[in-house]
Formats: C-alpha cells, sequence, structure tokens
C-alpha cells in the first residue's frame, strides 16, 4: 500500500546496535545468579544520622500525609533537642511519595541507596506500601509505617506501628454487637484495605448472628453518594460500616444528613475519620457518628498532654492531633528506643534488638509494646463519638493493650480468610 | 465551525534525502552511543534505573509524537496502552514467580479464588505474553479507531474520548481488585524470564534492552514519517478533506498511526514492569495519560527525536526537583504545559531552525 | 415503586450537577472551540469563595446567597484573565488550548493547596439545605438537590433569554455560527469571545458554590468532575444548550440506573461503552449546528 523507503545506513545502525545490546547482555547475564544483593548500608560517619521521610506533599493524599510528615519532624526535633540518638542528632531527609505509587518506590530506593538512612518512616495508603515494601526487603532496610492497615501482612523490613484489624475493626464489631446492632451496610473506597475489611466484617458477622445486608465500593476520590445513600437507606440496616477514605466522607456524610438519615436511627462507623477529617467535612454532618481508633486528641494522660501541647505550639493552635500521626510519633520513639537496646544504627543489630521483645514506650496513647515475632504493636482499641466540638469522645476502650494479630490466627471464625 | 488552521509545528519535508539518510544514521549512532556506553559508565545503579524508567517514557513519546505531532491526534488515553502491556508483562511474571500451579499472592489474599481465571491462563505461556504485550494494545486501539476514525470524530472530541477511556479503564482495574490487584495493582515483580530481578546485574540487562528498544522504535518511527505514507498523515493533519478529495480514505491513514502508537505505548509498559517492578491503575488513568504528553510538546512533537528527548528530560527534572523542592514541582509542571505550547509549538527541536533563521 | 421513583430523582439530581458543571462549557466549547481543562478549577474558585465568605459573613444561608453573585465574578474574572493572557493566543489550536488550560489546572490546584492547605476546608449549610423534603407516597429527597436542580434549571432559563433576546446573545451565537461571516459583518469577534468567556467561566464559579451543599472542597475538587462534564459537552454536540441539558439527565439516570443494580466501577465503565455507541451514530453529538463548513 505504502512504499516505504529505506536506507542502508540506517539499518547497519540499527544491526550494529541491536549486536551490541544482544552481546552486552549475554556478557553480563553469564555470571548472574550468584551474586547476592548486599544489605542497605548506614552512613554513620558524621556526626549526623539521616532518616528519610517518604510521605505524599502533593497530590490527593496530601490531605492527610502532610500531617504525618509533621508530627514526625516534631518527634525528631524533640529527641534532638534532648541529645539525639546514641549521641548522633537525627537528620530527616523529606521526600515525596506525590501520591503515586511508582514514586513511592523509586523515592524509597533513593533514601536507602543515596542518602543512606537508618530508617524511612512514612507510607499511608496499602497500595503505597506495597509498592515499597520490596524495594526494602531487597535492601534489607527499615520501614516504619504508622497507618491502621488491613493486616494479612508481616514483612521482616517493616515495622507497623498502627493498628491491624484485630486492633480496630474486630473491637467496633464487639462494640456494634454489645450495642444490640444485628445488621450492617458496608460502605467503602474501592482499594485494598476497605475490600479485606469488609471481607473480615462479613466473617465475623457470620459468626456472630448479624446480618450484612450489602456492600458498596466508590472509587477514590469519588464524590456523587447519592445512589449509594439510597441504598443504603433502603437496605433498613441497623448501622453503617464505613472505610471511606479521604474527600468522599465528605460528599457521603452530607448525602447521609441530607437523605433524613441520622446517627440515632442508623449510627455510622468510620474508622478512616480521625480529627483532620471531622474538620474538613464539618460537625454540622457528623454529630454523634461513631469512629474507632486508638488515639484521640481527648485521649487522658500525661504523654498526651504534652504530644498535643507541643504539636500545636509547633504547628498553629487550630491543628488537632489524630491517630495516624500519633502512630507516627511514637514510631520515631520506638526507633530510638531500639536503637539504643541494640547500641547500633545496623538494621540487622536494630531488627534484633526489637524481635528480643521488650521494646516499649510511654506514647500518647499510653504505653506501647512491640510484638518481636510480628513487628507489630500492643495497642489499646478506643470507640468514640463526635462532639459538637469537632473532638472526638472516647465512649468505649478495651481498658488494655490488644495483642497484634494481623493473620487473625487467635479467632476461630476468620480461618480461611488470610 | 471554521476550518482548523493546522500549528505551525511541522518542518517541511526536505527533498534532499541522501543526505538528510546520513545524517539520521549518525545521529542514531551517537544516540547508541550515549546510552550503551556513557550512560552505564557515568550513572550509578540506582540512577541507571531511574533512566530505564526515563527511556520507557521516551518510548510512549515517540509514538505519541507519531500519531500527535504528525497525524494530528492528541490522545489522551496512551495510559490505556501502557497499561495493558504493562499488564500482560506482569501477570505473565507474577505467575512465573508464583511457580507452576500456583495462584500469585494477590489473588490469595484478596480474591479468594481457587483457581486461575481463565483470561490469566494464556499469559502463563512466555510466548504468548510477549507477544500480547505489543499485540494487545495494538488490537484495541484497531477496534476503537475503526468506530472512531471511520465515525470522523476527530479534534477535541478525539481528544475527550481517549481521556474518558484512560479514566473508566483505570476505575474498571480498581474494581477487580480480586483478579487484577485493584490500586495496588502487580507488585513485588521478583524474577524476569529466569533472570532474578534483585540482581543489580540484571537490572542492568533491563537497562540495555528499554534503551535498544528505544533505538528500534525511533527507527520505525523514523521510517514512517519518511515513507509516502508518512507524507499522508501529515497531509491528513493538515487538511483531511483534501486527502479524502484525493481518493484516499484519511481514517485508513489516521489509523496505522493510530495502533503503531498503541504499540509503543505497549511496549514501553511491558519494559516499564520489569525495570521498575510495578504496574498500577495510578499508571493508566487520565493523569498519567496526559503528562505522557507533556514531555512530547516540550521536545518537539513533530519532530524525531524531539518527543523522546522531552520526555526523558521531563521526567528528570521532575526528579531532581521534586528531591529538592517538592511542592514547587507541580508549578513547574503547569509551566511546562503553558509556555512552550505557547511560546515554541515546534517545542526544543525546533530552537535550531529558529536561532538559525533569527541569525539571518 | 418508591425506590423507582427516588431512584429516578436521583438521577436526574445528578444530571442537575452535571449540567451545572457541563453549562458553562457547553458555552466556551460550543463557542469558541476552546476545551478548558482549567473549568474545574474554576469550580474550586467558586467553592472557596463560599469559605472565604463564610469567615466574615457568619449566617450560613445569607452567605450562600451573597456568594453566588460573587462567586460568579471571581471565577468570570478569572476566565476573563485566561482567555486574555493565553487562550487568545491560541485559537485554532484546540488541541493545544487543552493542555495549556490543563498546565493552568495544575498551577491553580496548587495555588489552593499553598493558599488554604492542603486538606479540604469546611463549609456550613444553611438547615433548610441539609434536611430533606417528604413527597406523598414515601418519597424523600435531598432538599439540597432540590436546591441544585432549581439553580441549574434556573441558570439554563437564564443563559438562554441572554443568548435569545440580548444584543450579546445574538452576536454570540453569530460568532458561534460564522466566525468569519461574523468578523466581516464588523462585530468585534475578541470582545465577544471574553465576554462568552466571562459567562461560562461564572457559571463555572455557581457551580462551584452549589458543590459545596453536596461534596468536599479542597484543591482537588475540580478534577474529579471535570471529565464526566467534557463527556457531557461532546455527547450533547456542541453550539447548542438542549444538547447539554438533555445529555447531562440522561448521563445522570443511566448512571444512577446502572449503579443501582451494579457497582461504581462497572457503571463508569457502561456509560463509558454507551457513549462510544452514541457517537457511532451521532458522531458530531445529539444536536449540530447545521453549516456547510467540511471541517
Amino acid at each position: 500500500m505504502f512504499k516505504i523507503r529505506g536506507t542502508r545506513a540506517l539499518a547497519v545502525v540499527v544491526a550494529a546496535v541491536s549486536v551490541t545490546a544482544l552481546t552486552a547482555c549475554g556478557a553480563k547475564t553469564g555470571d548472574s545468579g550468584t551474586s547476592t544483593t548486599a544489605g542497605a548500608v548506614v552512613d554513620t560517619s558524621g556526626p549526623t544520622v539521616k532518616v528519610g521521610l517518604l510521605n505524599s506533599l502533593s497530590g490527593t493524599m496530601a490531605i492527610s500525609e502532610v500531617t504525618v510528615r509533621d508530627s514526625l519532624k516534631l518527634a525528631i526535633d524533640e529527641i534532638n533537642a534532648s541529645g539525639g540518638v546514641l549521641g548522633k542528632q537525627i537528620e530527616p531527609v523529606s521526600e515525596d511519595g506525590a501520591s503515586d505509587w511508582p514514586t513511592f518506590a523509586e523515592k524509597a530506593q533513593k533514601l536507602i541507596s543515596q542518602d543512606k538512612v537508618a530508617a524511612v518512616f512514612g507510607c499511608w495508603t496499602s497500595a503505597s506500601r506495597k509498592a515499597v515494601k520490596p524495594v526494602f526487603e531487597k535492601n534489607k532496610a527499615l520501614l516504619f509505617y504508622p497507618v491502621q492497615y488491613e493486616g494479612l501482612e508481616e514483612s521482616p523490613y517493616i515495622f507497623y506501628t498502627g493498628a491491624t484489624t484485630n486492633q480496630q475493626i474486630v473491637p467496633a464489631l464487639d462494640y456494634l454487637k454489645a450495642q444490640g446492632k444485628t445488621s450492617l451496610y458496608l460502605v467503602g473506597s474501592d482499594y485494598v484495605f476497605p475490600r479485606t475489611a469488609n471481607k473480615i466484617i462479613k466473617a465475623y458477622a457470620t459468626a456472630n448472628g448479624m446480618k450484612v445486608l450489602g456492600e458498596d465500593y466508590a472509587p477514590l476520590g469519588s464524590t456523587e453518594f447519592s445512589t449509594i445513600v439510597n441504598k443504603v437507606k433502603a437496605s433498613g440496616a441497623s448501622a453503617v460500616f464505613n472505610t471511606l477514605n479521604g474527600d468522599s466522607n465528605v460528599a457521603f456524610f452530607k448525602e447521609y444528613k441530607s437523605a433524613g438519615l441520622t446517627a440515632a436511627a442508623m449510627p455510622v462507623v468510620s474508622v478512616s475519620i480521625a480529627e483532620e477529617e471531622v474538620k474538613s467535612i464539618g460537625t454540622q454532618y457528623l454529630a454523634d457518628q461513631l469512629t474507632a481508633w486508638n488515639y484521640y486528641q481527648t485521649t487522658a494522660g500525661a504523654a498526651n498532654d504534652k504530644f498535643v501541647k507541643a504539636y500545636k505550639a509547633k504547628y498553629g493552635a487550630d491543628k488537632p492531633t489524630s491517630d495516624p500521626m500519633e502512630a507516627a510519633y511514637t514510631s520515631v520513639y520506638l526507633w530510638k528506643a531500639m536503637v539504643e537496646k541494640a547500641g547500633s544504627f545496623d538494621v540487622e543489630k536494630v531488627k534484633a534488638a526489637a524481635d528480643a521483645g521488650g521494646i516499649t514506650y510511654a506514647a500518647p496513647e499510653g504505653l506501647v509494646t512491640v510484638d518481636g515475632p510480628s513487628q507489630h504493636v500492643y495497642k489499646t482499641a478506643r470507640i468514640g463519638k463526635i462532639g459538637p466540638d469537632g473532638l472526638i469522645k472516647e465512649v468505649w476502650s478495651s481498658g488494655q493493650p490488644i495483642k497484634p494479630d494481623p493473620y487473625l490466627k487467635d479467632y476461630s471464625w476468620a480461618t480461611g480468610l488470610a | 465551525m471554521t476550518a482548523v488552521a493546522s500549528p505551525p509545528v511541522a518542518p517541511p519535508i526536505k527533498p534532499s534525502r541522501k543526505r538528510t539518510g546520513w545524517k539520521t544514521a549518525a545521529g542514531f549512532a551517537s544516540g547508541a552511543v550515549a546510552l550503551f556506553a556513557l550512560a552505564p559508565a557515568a550513572l550509578d545503579d540506582f540512577r541507571l534505573g531511574l533512566l530505564a524508567k526515563y527511556l520507557c517514557l521516551a518510548i510512549i513519546a515517540v509514538g505519541i509524537g507519531l500519531a500527535w505531532g504528525r497525524g494530528g491526534m492528541l490522545t489522551l488515553g496512551q495510559g490505556v496502552f501502557f497499561g495493558l502491556g504493562g499488564y500482560a508483562m506482569a501477570m505473565h511474571l507474577k505467575l512465573a514467580d508464583a511457580g507452576a500451579g500456583n495462584l500469585p499472592d494477590f489473588m490469595q489474599l484478596y480474591g479468594q479464588l481457587d483457581a486461575l481465571p481463565w483470561w490469566w491462563r494464556p499469559f502463563a505461556n512466555p510466548v504468548f505474553a510477549l507477544v500480547a504485550t505489543v499485540a494487545l494494545p495494538m488490537l484495541v486501539a484497531l477496534l476503537l479507531g475503526q468506530l472512531i476514525f471511520r465515525r470522523r470524530v476527530r479534534g477535541a472530541y478525539f481528544a475527550i474520548l481517549s481521556q474518558a477511556l484512560a479514566a473508566a479503564m483505570a476505575i474498571f482495574l480498581v474494581g477487580q481488585q480480586g483478579t487484577t490487584g485493584g490500586t495496588n495493582g502487580l507488585t513485588d515483580i521478583q524474577g524476569f524470564f529466569g533472570y532474578d530481578l534483585n540482581d543489580p546485574v540484571n537490572r542492568k540487562m533491563i537497562y540495555f534492552i528499554i534503551a535498544g528498544a528505544l533505538l528500534l522504535m525511533l527507527a520505525v518511527a523514523w521510517q514512517l514519517m519518511r515513507s509516502r505514507y508518512g507524507e499522508l498523515l501529515v497531509a491528513v493533519r493538515d487538511a483531511e478533506e483534501r486527502v479524502r478529495f484525493l481518493g484516499y480514505d484519511p481514517a485508513n491513514v489516521k489509523l496505522v498511526a493510530y495502533v503503531v502508537a498503541a504499540g509503543m505505548a505497549g511496549l514501553a509498559g511491558a519494559l516499564f514492569v520489569p525495570a521498575v517492578g510495578i504496574i498500577s491503575p495510578a499508571l493508566v488513568g487520565v493523569v498519567p495519560s496526559i503528562e505522557f504528553v507533556v514531555g512530547v510538546a516540550v521536545g518537539g512533537r513533530a519532530s524525531l527525536i524531539g518527543p523522546a528527548l522531552g520526555a526523558v528530560a521531563v521526567a528528570w527534572a521532575r526528579t531532581a526537583l521534586s528531591e529538592r523542592v517538592p511542592s514547587a514541582w507541580t508549578y513547574f509542571e503547569g509551566l511546562l504545559f503553558i509556555l512552550p505550547i505557547v511560546f515554541l509549538p515546534g517545542g526544543l527541536a525546533s530552537l535550531p531552525r529558529l536561532l538559525r533563521k533569527a541569525r539571518k | 415503586m418508591t425506590l423507582v421513583l427516588s431512584q429516578l430523582f436521583t438521577g436526574i439530581s445528578i444530571g442537575a450537577v452535571l449540567l451545572l458543571i457541563a453549562l458553562g462549557l457547553s458555552l466556551t466549547f460550543g463557542q469558541m472551540n476552546v476545551i478548558n481543562m482549567a473549568h474545574g478549577e474554576f469550580i474550586m474558585a467558586g467553592a472557596y469563595t463560599v469559605y472565604v465568605l463564610q469567615q466574615v459573613i457568619t449566617s450560613a444561608g445569607a452567605s450562600l446567597i451573597v456568594a453566588l453573585p460573587i462567586a460568579f465574578a471571581v471565577a468570570g474574572a478569572m476566565g476573563v484573565l485566561l482567555e486574555f493572557l493565553l487562550i487568545r493566543r491560541l485559537y485554532g489550536r484546540p488541541l493545544d488550548t487543552l493542555l495549556v488550560t490543563w498546565g493552568v489546572a495544575l498551577i491553580l490546584q496548587q495555588a489552593a493547596r499553598d493558599i488554604f492547605g492542603a486538606p479540604n476546608v469546611q463549609t456550613r449549610a444553611p438547615d433548610l439545605l441539609t434536611g430533606s423534603i417528604h413527597l406523598p407516597g414515601g418519597l424523600v429527597i435531598a432538599s439540597s438537590r432540590v436546591f441544585i436542580l432549581v439553580l441549574a434549571l434556573t441558570a439554563v432559563a437564564a443563559l438562554t433569554l441572554v443568548l435569545k433576546t440580548t444584543s450579546l446573545g445574538r452576536r454570540i451565537r453569530a460568532v458561534v455560527q460564522n466566525r468569519d461571516l461574523a468578523a466581516v459583518s464588523g462585530l468585534a469577534t475578541g470582545r465577544v469571545d471574553r465576554l462568552t468567556f466571562f459567562i461560562g467561566s461564572g457559571l463555572a464559579g455557581i457551580a462551584g458554590v452549589a458543590l459545596t451543599l453536596i461534596g468536599p472542597i479542597g484543591p482537588a475538587m475540580g478534577t474529579n468532575i471535570i471529565v464526566n462534564a467534557f463527556l457531557v459537552v461532546v455527547v450533547g454536540g456542541i453550539g447548542q444548550l438542549k444538547g447539554t441539558v438533555i445529555v447531562a439527565f440522561a448521563l445522570g439516570i443511566l448512571q444512577s440506573m446502572v449503579e443501582y443494580t451494579t457497582t461504581v466501577s462497572v457503571a463508569s465503565v457502561i456509560v463509558f461503552i454507551v457513549i462510544v455507541a452514541f457517537l457511532q451514530w451521532r458522531p458530531q453529538g445529539l444536536f449540530t449546528l447545521r453549516t456547510r463548513s467540511l471541517a
């Protein structure tokens, strides 16, 4: 059809290039397979030690992750002011994950191989954690992940300082059951955490005589909830379990109230709405709805008073503190405790010190202990009610820290989930 | 509506083919030297890995340059084809990692499936998967292009439609978590046809493969541009109706460029997976698809090398700038969309020509 | 039956939101063949106007009413600025305009992030608009949705009135139908363009005010809605409002019906397929201006 005029010159060059490429590969691959990747090297030569902060500072997730970065910096400043770790000042290197998972992986690699950090703190979404997990495992470097998540994971190079499912979702279900709620409607954003959480909820409901009347997912960032709220309303469920994330919550609760649904008639339990989100949705729409977390700004205790005061002094009196921020703040102190116990910044030694057990820290949420084998943290579950002042008041707590069980091995109804 | 005047972006087709032929060949040779000798020598493993990623974007850019710069079709949905190629490759690699008869890790976690879904099965075959990385996007582009170009949907309509396609595809992938990994995408890819991707030597090999693929795609684009077909494509861009009156079917002419561009995006996606180790809906949707275009605009949409160079330059600037001042990158990216297109529609590739003109 | 009716209303209310967002676009796209990707950010500007006003005016109801004209002016002014600085240079290059305005959108988003902070901000709605209206037959509809529907229809009516009866409207229609002839006849097409852009962008501001009642107010709010709005304009056909109106409601009802029986993600794919199929039937959209032009 179309005549293509070729030139020999180009053909020669292309052929030459392909041959070079192939021979280059052949030679290189010949000696592969035997060499193993060395572990990450922590640069401790100077008077300071670097740590990485990996959060989305731009894009859709910046909403939440900037506050985590801020509280990480607060913890680092406090530690530096009191003499640092093993006599070295901590130097934070902040990188922007830009709400984009491959970027997270790229920046994690950069922090490890270029900055030679001792540990990285950050990530928020499960997707970003899944994207960086192979990077940390491959380089044998440490990540401290500060957000509640869907469980079913134990990476040897990640410390999980947020709640796993048995420290947040299961207690919330226990609470609903105790309140006499017999049927649930599940609403969530379309990603891993809600889908996994809902799988657990359905297993729990089956075993505990509760009914799940419906299950709906909205794409992340979706702000059109009229149909979903219509479905919720028509179902007549006695409570709604909400795993929506970010912007979607605003639209969902506005729609919920407009449809004439109230916290008294059909309460919503949310697991991703903390003080910061309450502020942006508006108490007008949220009054008396329930949340499940491990920490609230109102949590009693001297450690929390100090944390809240320090945070507001640094970032502004109108800035609330929230669970992920507290978990991030705590994670830096836990790392410090591990390093001091190990007497070294070396990743394997730090891990060994933590895995031996006994790493504790008097966190704002109360005393937290690192569970050596799972590298998760013992945490107290707390159900809260959103007040008219935008703060969340605790209405129920587990009383004592719950042992983390990411695979729900100790729950008979959960067999077959993992 | 008045006739849409074409932007003065394409250099006139030069009559003396022989001389430019040798010039281009020399260009290819120096490009090859830079990619195969200089870059690996000058960059450490981490930076070379980044360059591999940039070169993948450059391959997409070559395709966009062909479709948009030469064919006038602004495709804002290249993420779809990139994703098809990437997922095809990642599905095979995940299956290979899992071993025969096993389900990939994420399916066991989230899907609760007893067996592999039927549409995953063929991807266990390496030959099928390799062919599919390029053939699948081309096939989809062929079907879609048939529907769109036959009915003379073009210009802005085509751009918006292709953008909506990207949005729909991303939402759909996210919705099928059990079988596509949902928002997470397919991650944690360990091996590449038997080679361990954790080994730096093998990662270097991936880089060489990508660099070779880029040169090959540039050669393909060059051949297409300088053939009679290339002239016809530019003619369709500038005056579709006249081409029709001359007895050609513009839909066919456009279709070829669109399908080739889709194939290039698919190839880029397939190579991106071993280079970066992840493919996810975040790389498929509206935002990445339009970001693929910015490098092309900066480099010079209608030139051969401009799109590729522009894509690498923009990706490099993104890494460099976001490492230093995170929030500034967004402003900078915004300006990249505005300034070159408004003030330098021919892109960086047109600078030498403009300078020469200015000197006269 | 109640369920079907209430779902039908949901569809209509989704359509009303789409209509409000797409109305301004239909004007600028139809008039000047300019694809303004920053339209979503003009909507954002309208929403932030409410937020800023509420720092001054404490009554939620009053601030909302005051916000409507101010948001129209703010977004309109931004539109004129954009037209004057950039778009003016790009007439005849619609695809380039698309990319340039996307760049403007990025900058406006980041600016909002730097000025108002990355988190969403909160606005208060008057109590009247947070409740619901009970109709006979057990049908309950949200009052905010009714408000948006009324607002959208009012905007359409007002725009139609302007286009059909005023001299500005006549000039706009003349430029839409044949720009060259209009210019030759002595119309200052540049000024008409700028005015059209003012109105089109101003309508985005109005949409922004309405969206504060049902959605989040934050830097990313514009991007989430803009793709669908463009589809409405494309399917509706350019140059005429009635296409936009019909398609907005049709898409809203289709989306809500499919979504009710399947899931959101399946619904969005089905809507896309329906649109491609529709364009097979009418490639230039539902309604088109008949011209002798070939392009």
